[in-house]
């Protein structure tokens, strides 16, 4: 099936060993005419987790969506500009988004667990891939690296929605690894939780972070601060398309932004 | 602001004409309405039920043209006699040719006492049906009947008969009121259902997949969905018109069977159960595939996002994960969808449906009948008797009719649950 396309990490670039995971490059996100994020430049550091951060509507999610080129499910989307993975762009006529998902996984705001066992979500992903190890172990280790395998081991034939909502959204987050992708992104993964589970859902980013790159979609400042590595801030501009402000470690953003509309949003002084 | 024009509650502002009377007047007007509408159409299905059930069960005076008593051999009823007896009756009330005839169909001797005694009964007594009277008169007048039937046809015994019973099941047409079945009428609509399903169910769900996950918004696709729609609204006979015209003369080649070298010799014309069923798939496909379209498009985007998100392509996708969710309500509406089929009869008409068949169809290049055919040709004979046919024939569609429905809502209630 994918016999036709050429591998998007050729065979010389050893797998994600760079500083940077993922770059922007003037990129640009339409719907129809309207561009909802404008000339993004931005270098995601490998094995670190980077927070978007921004008021509502600014094109966070837009512009997590463009790193896997899911946008493209929406029919009116379209790409300007550069994303590149390994120094290849992902945007290229010859890269197929099926194999760049692949890479680049994504966990969504509310958990959307396949209505099947749980078995076969964490399995789904990995078989369509072609996956020829043991499944059983790949599910086994992908739901004890969420911290989900004593919890679910018993009955790992029953139905996944019969699991409480961090437990699904944990499950998700198995699903995403299982495929092992190099980066994984998440739009407000912990928005729909309580405050016990959004803590259990950030320790596990602490986890998955020594080994997967990880760019998360926020409105909780303490949840940035606490859980992100970078942190970028991202506003609308005069005609409410979505420009970066400001990127850097979070520790700086938090404390010294150099921006004054940063220190004003993080400070609850905005809008 | 006085206590007097505020209610028991109290403290109304001016600002506000509460009108509750007014208010309740109208809800109460409206609550009538749709009450009287709610009886109207429970009378209109009871009147329904109450024509057919009353035809289909009553009185019948029959008359034998050689009494069972007087065939009765040393004493021994005429049910139970041997086999060698009844072919003795046979031969002595018989004309030889009609006795011979017999005989070379399959020997005497060859078969079994049930089907000889059948055949005595059919041949020999001849019981024959000279009148009815349906359920009701039955209950309440059974006392004016009897005098009846002893003043006009003495010779005539009167007893209680169903019309549907399980013989009505198992015998083919025949000219015969008393003898004559649905069995071949049950069979050609089993047949026509079963193509229907083969050809509109893939076509259909292939061109909702098409529209909703492939197409693109252009005005092309939107011209399509347009028609489509118009199309579920044209009736039916413009169908059999279209079918009569496409299968029976235009292919007729392939739905007489001649160009598989299977086409029945004594029609070798299209007029088919393979013409039947293709012009009711036509009939039903713009049905199916709005249905289909709206049971894929009722998926959850967030169902696909997980799917794409995983690296899945989108036929992965759409046969792993949108089909199946779908699949229930597709699965319902295909169900309303040949119930509907079911019971069509003008485009079968058109089409040129038979209605004296008396072998069962034994494929999809047999003439055919079907049951709504067989109910609309009883209607229109002379004969009494034949009203009570059809009104057994209805109670059997109305019961296949409800089989059907009652499975779609469970199927439906089955699956909302699961999910
Ligand atoms: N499917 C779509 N079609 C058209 N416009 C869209 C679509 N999705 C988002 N937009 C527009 O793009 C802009 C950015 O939306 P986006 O969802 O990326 O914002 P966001 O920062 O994620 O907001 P929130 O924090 O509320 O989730 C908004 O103006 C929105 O109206
Ligand atoms: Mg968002």
């Amino acid at each position: 099936m994918f016999a036709n396309h050429q591998p998007i990490v050729p065979a010389t670039i050893p797998a994600p060993n760079g500083e940077y995971a993922i770059e922007a490059q003037g990129l640009s996100v339409f719907y129809g005419g309207f561009r909802a994020v404008k000339d993004i430049a931005l270098k995601v550091r490998t094995r670190k987790i980077t927070a978007f951060i921004g008021p509502s509507g600014c094109g966070k999610s837009t512009l997590l969506r463009a790193f896997n080129r899911m946008n493209e499910l929406i029919p009116t989307a379209h790409a300007a500009g550069a994303v590149l993975y390994h120094g290849q762009d992902i945007y290229a006529p010859d890269v197929d988004p099926v194999e760049v998902r692949r890479r680049i996984g994504m966990v969504f705001q509310k958990a959307n667990p396949f209505p099947k066992t749980i078995y076969e979500n964490v399995a789904w992903g990995a078989t369509i891939n072609g996956y020829r190890g043991n499944m059983a172990e790949l599910v086994e280790q992908s739901l004890r690296q969420t911290a989900l395998w004593d919890e679910v081991k018993d009955k790992l034939q029953q139905s996944a929605l019969a699991l409480s909502g961090g437990q699904q959204q944990r499950l998700c987050i198995a699903r995403a690894i299982a495929v092992k992708p190099d980066i994984i992104l998440m739009d407000e993964p912990a928005s729909a939780l309580d405050p016990i589970a959004t803590l259990k859902i950030e320790e596990l980013m602490r986890e998955l972070a020594q080994n997967y790159t990880i760019i998360i979609v926020t409105h909780n400042m303490q949840q940035a601060a606490r859980a992100s590595d970078f942190t970028a801030f991202l506003l609308m501009d005069s005609d409410r398309a979505g420009t970066l402000i400001e990127y850097g470690p979070t520790r700086q953003i938090f404390t010294r932004p150099t921006d004054q509309r940063t220190e004003d949003y993080i400070t609850g002084r905005f809008g | 602001m006085s206590a007097e024009t505020n209610g028991p509650l109290g403290g109304a502002e001016q600002t506000f004409d509460a009108g509750l009377p007014q208010r309740k007047r109208v809800a109460v007007a409206w609550h009538t309405l749709f009450l009287a509408s709610t009886i109207i159409g429970v009378i209109a299905l009871t009147a329904l039920l109450y024509t057919v059930i009353n035809q289909s069960f009553g009185l019948v005076a029959v008359q034998n043209r050689i009494e069972p008593a007087s065939l009765a051999v040393d004493g021994v009823p005429l049910a139970q006699l041997t086999q060698e007896q009844y072919v003795a009756i046979l031969q002595a009330n018989l004309s030889p040719g009609v006795f011979r005839r017999y005989d070379s169909e399959q020997p005497f001797t060859e078969r079994s006492r049930e089907n000889l005694y059948a055949l005595v009964l059919e041949r020999v007594v001849q019981p024959r049906y000279v009148k009815t009277w349906p359920l009701i008169a039955a209950f309440f007048d059974r006392a004016a009947i009897e005098t009846e039937v002893a003043r006009d046809f003495p010779g005539a015994k009167l007893v209680f008969r169903s019309w549907v019973t399980p013989d009505f099941l198992r015998s083919p047409q025949a000219s015969a009121p008393e003898l004559a079945g649905v069995r071949t009428a049950i069979l050609g609509s089993l047949w026509t259902i079963l193509i229907t399903i083969l050809t509109a169910l893939p076509i259909g769900v292939g061109a909702a997949i098409y529209l909703e996950e492939y197409a693109r918004a252009s005005w092309a696709t939107r011209l399509i969905r347009t028609n489509i729609t118009n199309l579920a609204g044209v009736p039916s006979i413009i169908y059999g018109m279209l079918g009569l015209a496409i299968f029976v003369r235009g292919a007729e080649a392939l739905t007489s069977g001649a160009a598989f070298g299977l086409a029945d010799p004594t029609t070798a014309n299209g007029r088919t159960i393979l013409s039947a069923g293709l012009t009711l798939a036509l009939l039903i496909l713009p049905l199916l595939i709005i249905n289909a379209q709206e049971a894929i498009r009722a998926v959850p985007r967030s169902l696909r996002q997980a799917s794409y998100g995983l690296g899945a392509t989108q036929w992965q996708t759409i046969w792993r994960h949108v089909l199946p969710s779908a699949l229930p309500g597709i699965l319902t509406g295909t169900i309303l969808a040949i119930s509907r089929a079911i019971g069509e009869t003008a485009p079968l008409v058109v089409i040129g449906a038979s209605t004296f068949i008396v072998v069962d169809p034994n494929g999809p290049f047999a003439k055919f009948t079907t049951l709504p055919i067989q109910i609309y040709q009883w209607t229109s004979r002379p004969q009494p008797q034949f009203r009570n046919l059809a009104a057994a024939a209805i109670l059997v569609l109305l019961a296949l009719l409800l089989t059907m429905n009652t499975s779609a809502v469970l199927l439906r209630n089955r699956y909302s649950r699961r999910a």
